[in-house]
């Protein structure tokens, strides 16, 4: 039996990296395929390249036992392969099916926009998808919006389907729809590549998986025989400690307390941290986390309540004042909020304490200074840049996220607020940032630690919260945390 | 009563040219701050085009060619070179202004015509229709320009709403990457917008001179671009909106004719500026509407 999609000895070089080395990939129709690798191993080179996105320095790609090279996106779309972005390539304020029928000679250039509501309907009657043609994409939640990008490749008689990242942004019971829609379509006989670094979600739905790092394979195994401790190890090459640094020395006074907080997209809602701990919040995006988060830094007005850091009222006060009473944000945009991307890295190192010492002596910017406190937290943060004069635009995602954390954590705060830090990081570097935040814990700061990753909160939480609808959900000690129930308050009153 | 709704819809005529073509340029994501400029390339082609070949259709084709004209300059330096809508909307208007100045001048100067006298297109009332009272001859007996505009607005809205062509210049103006992605190229789709926003203000330009003055000035067109620009924020960018809101604007000129003529002792330039402070008046009325389109004004990348 050929295989639906062979690629055989991918390489594709930029400069000296060696991005693809050597790759295999084989593909049947009728199988769901787990391409596991951290950020940097090689996946999405890999799947541009399959995609045509990209040219590869060797090697060869047969689908349908056809041979595709020199292909543009839109070649590989007309051969059958369809490939769904983590950003999806949706029109928010069209409804489903004018997103389908979007470029889509099918729909007739005078469109049917009847005949292909009711084709809609048919295959979302199908395959489970329960969307409703008219609904408006900017109505729908992360999950549904998904799955209006599978209708399009549905409709679209795709044999090929990739999906990047699937999960992320999703609610537990939004990737428990989604995995049972995915084994809809394999048993209609398609291909699926599902591209990740979550273990559990390879394990559960797919058949066999292959594993990149640095640019090749590692690990190529049917699922049934492989564990989970094996697929962490063939990702990163080396045992990650999956194990918490649970219970903080000793909890000390109550350093942030928050009472009725009322803002747009808020409910009434209250909280206390005290040194030493780690409230983790845990729900869906948009349940109300970046209004929390922004109300708390002093980025948003508030309509009611009171905030307390050290006993020390910061209800109205400036983001300036909470910044000297200690307080440390790490905010989840990191590209507009937590950097100002156009300057280097020494420049946005000091971006909050340029004024006082070492960065400034009587108000004048001692640019030495800068650099050689730069230098000191390039290397013990391991940002990867050629210096401190790099321009931050130019770093990976993850190194820019590194300069956020190394000039919150730096600062030695009574309080941090970090929003999703860990976002865009592999596991390597997601470890290295937790136990950063969990070493400032133990230093006896307070710390609310927000992220749509259950994994994450759940690892490092001495307490958990669930976001949903603008309040609280639940909170519960971490200890007493029954997943179950933390993912019936996610999904309870999630959009 | 009649003669004042008569004056409106006169006045909504070549305002509401402009507004569809800007329709057609903000929906596919380009501001159209040029419209000004388009109305007068195509009111001065209209003149000239109508003056040398003494015929009117002539001088509607050039409209549409002058305007278009600008249109394509606007689509090059905004899309291709993607420069700031704004800026270039604007320096688009005073190069149109000066072009046409210059060229009058020039054409005065060979020693032919010191001004031009145009024919005026009269009214063509429809048969029957416009022999219904009151609404007959409101409605139905107007020069052809003026049914032209309509039928147009009709046309662009049957375009928008249910062509494959329509949603993709839709889908630009709102996520020229999910275009890009669907296989279209959004860059010719905004070019094209462009050149026929400029083509169809043009028109509007013709509306001026071949339907309602009969020659051009310098400058003629005096803001109506911009009131145009003001009327497809207030239609929230809908072509039927574009009707509703051109009428609203040329119900308060007509209104602004009256006075004067009731000789209300308050300065001319005074009452001049009526329709403009109620256009600012809705526009604050309104905000920053949900409904403006998402990439409007945002250079497509690669």
């Amino acid at each position: 039996m050929t295989a639906l999609l062979e690629m055989r000895g991918i390489v594709k070089c930029f400069g000296t990296l060696r991005a693809n080395d050597g790759i295999d990939l084989d593909v049947q129709a009728g199988q769901i395929l787990g391409l596991l690798g951290e950020n940097g191993s090689g996946k999405s080179t890999l799947m541009k390249i399959l995609f045509g996105m990209q040219r590869p320095d060797a090697g060869t790609i047969a689908f349908k036992g056809r041979e595709l090279s020199d292909h543009s996106p839109r070649a590989a779309m007309a051969a059958g392969i369809t490939m769904i972005h983590q950003h999806f390539m949706l029109i928010e304020a069209m409804t489903v099916v004018e997103n389908v029928m979007l470029g889509w000679p099918e729909a007739g250039d005078i469109l049917q926009t009847a005949t292909m509501e009711t084709r809609i309907r048919e295959a979302s009657q199908r395959f489970g998808l329960d969307l409703d043609p008219r609904a408006r994409i900017a109505s729908l939640p992360l999950g549904r919006r998904q799955r209006v990008e599978i209708l399009k490749a549905i409709l679209r008689e795709t044999e090929l389907l990739i999906l990047d990242e699937p999960t992320s942004n999703l609610a537990p019971t939004e990737v428990a729809d989604l995995l049972s829609i995915l084994r809809r379509l394999k048993e209609e006989g398609k291909g699926i590549v599902f591209i990740t670094h979550k273990l559990p979600e390879v394990l559960e739905v797919c058949d066999e998986v292959v594993v990149l790092r640095d640019g090749r394979v590692t690990g190529r195994a049917p699922v049934a025989d492989v564990t989970r401790g094996q697929l962490a190890e063939m990702m990163v090459g080396r045992t990650i400690s999956t194990t918490r640094a649970h219970q903080a020395p000793e909890l000390g006074p109550v350093r942030l307390a928050a009472r009725d907080l009322v803002s747009p997209g808020l409910e009434p809602l209250s909280f206390e941290i005290r040194g030493g701990e780690i409230l983790g919040i845990a729900g869906v995006d948009g349940n109300g986390q970046i209004e929390l988060v922004e109300t708390l830094a002093g980025l948003r007005r508030m309509h009611g309540g009171s905030i307390h850091l050290d006993g020390q009222d910061i209800t109205g006060a400036s983001v300036a004042r909470r910044v000297r009473a200690g307080m440390a944000y790490m905010p989840a945009d990191r590209a507009a909020t937590g950097l100002v991307r156009s300057m280097t890295v020494a420049e946005n190192l000091m971006l909050r304490d340029s004024r006082k010492p070492p960065y400034s002596a009587h108000g004048v910017l001692q640019p030495g200074a800068g650099v050689a406190k730069a230098e000191s937290l390039i290397a013990s943060y391991d940002i990867r840049a050629s210096g401190p004069s790099a321009i931050v635009s130019r770093l990976s995602g993850g190194n820019q996220q590194k300069i956020v954390v190394a000039r919150e954590l730096d600062r030695g705060p009574a309080v941090l607020i970090a929003h999703q830090a860990a976002w865009g990081l592999d596991p390597g570097a997601t470890r290295f940032v937790l136990d950063r935040v969990i070493a400032l814990r133990d230093a006896g700061a307070a710390v609310l630690y927000v992220s749509s990753e259950l994994e994450e909160v759940m690892t490092i939480s001495d307490r958990i919260a669930v976001m949903a609808g603008g309040g609280f959900a639940g909170v519960v000690p971490h200890d007493e945390a029954d997943m179950r129930q933390i993912g019936l308050w996610m999904s309870g009153r999630a959009a | 009563m009649i003669d004042f709704l008569d004056a409106a819809i006169r006045i909504a005529t070549p305002l509401l040219f402009a507004a569809l073509g800007g329709i057609l340029s903000e929906r596919a994501g380009v501001f159209a701050v040029g419209l000004e400029g388009m109305m007068l390339a195509g009111a001065f082609a209209a003149t000239v085009g109508a003056w040398a070949s003494d015929s009117t259709a002539v001088g509607i084709l050039l409209a549409a060619i002058g305007g278009g004209v600008i249109g394509v300059a606007v689509a090059v330096v905004t899309v291709r070179f993607r420069a700031d809508n704004m800026v270039t909307g604007l320096a688009a208007n005073i190069l149109a202004l000066g072009l046409t100045s210059y060229l009058v001048r020039i054409l005065a100067g060979s020693g032919k015509l010191v001004s031009f006298h145009l024919t005026l297109l009269g009214p063509w009332p429809i048969p029957l229709l416009s022999d219904i009272p009151v609404v007959g001859p409101l409605l139905f007996d107007h020069p052809p320009l003026t049914y032209v505009a309509v039928l147009g607005c009709a046309a662009i809205a049957f375009f928008l709403g249910r062509t494959q062509a329509g949603l993709t210049l839709r889908a630009t103006g709102e996520n020229p990457e999910a275009v890009f992605a669907s296989g279209a190229n959004p860059f010719r789709v905004r070019m094209l917008a462009v050149i026929a926003c400029g083509a169809i203000a043009g028109l509007g330009g013709a509306v001026l001179t071949l339907q309602q003055v009969g020659t051009f000035t310098d400058g003629m067109t005096g803001g109506r671009g911009y009131l145009a620009l003001a009327s497809l924020i207030v239609a929230r960018w809908s072509p039927w909106g574009a009707v509703a809101a051109c009428l609203l604007f040329g119900a308060a000129e007509a209104f602004e004719l009256r006075l004067q003529s009731f000789g209300v002792p308050v300065s001319s330039y005074i009452i001049h500026m009526v329709p403009y402070l109620i256009a600012l008046a809705v526009l604050a009325g309104i905000g920053r509407s949900s409904k403006m389109p998402a990439a409007i004004g945002r250079p497509l990348q690669q």
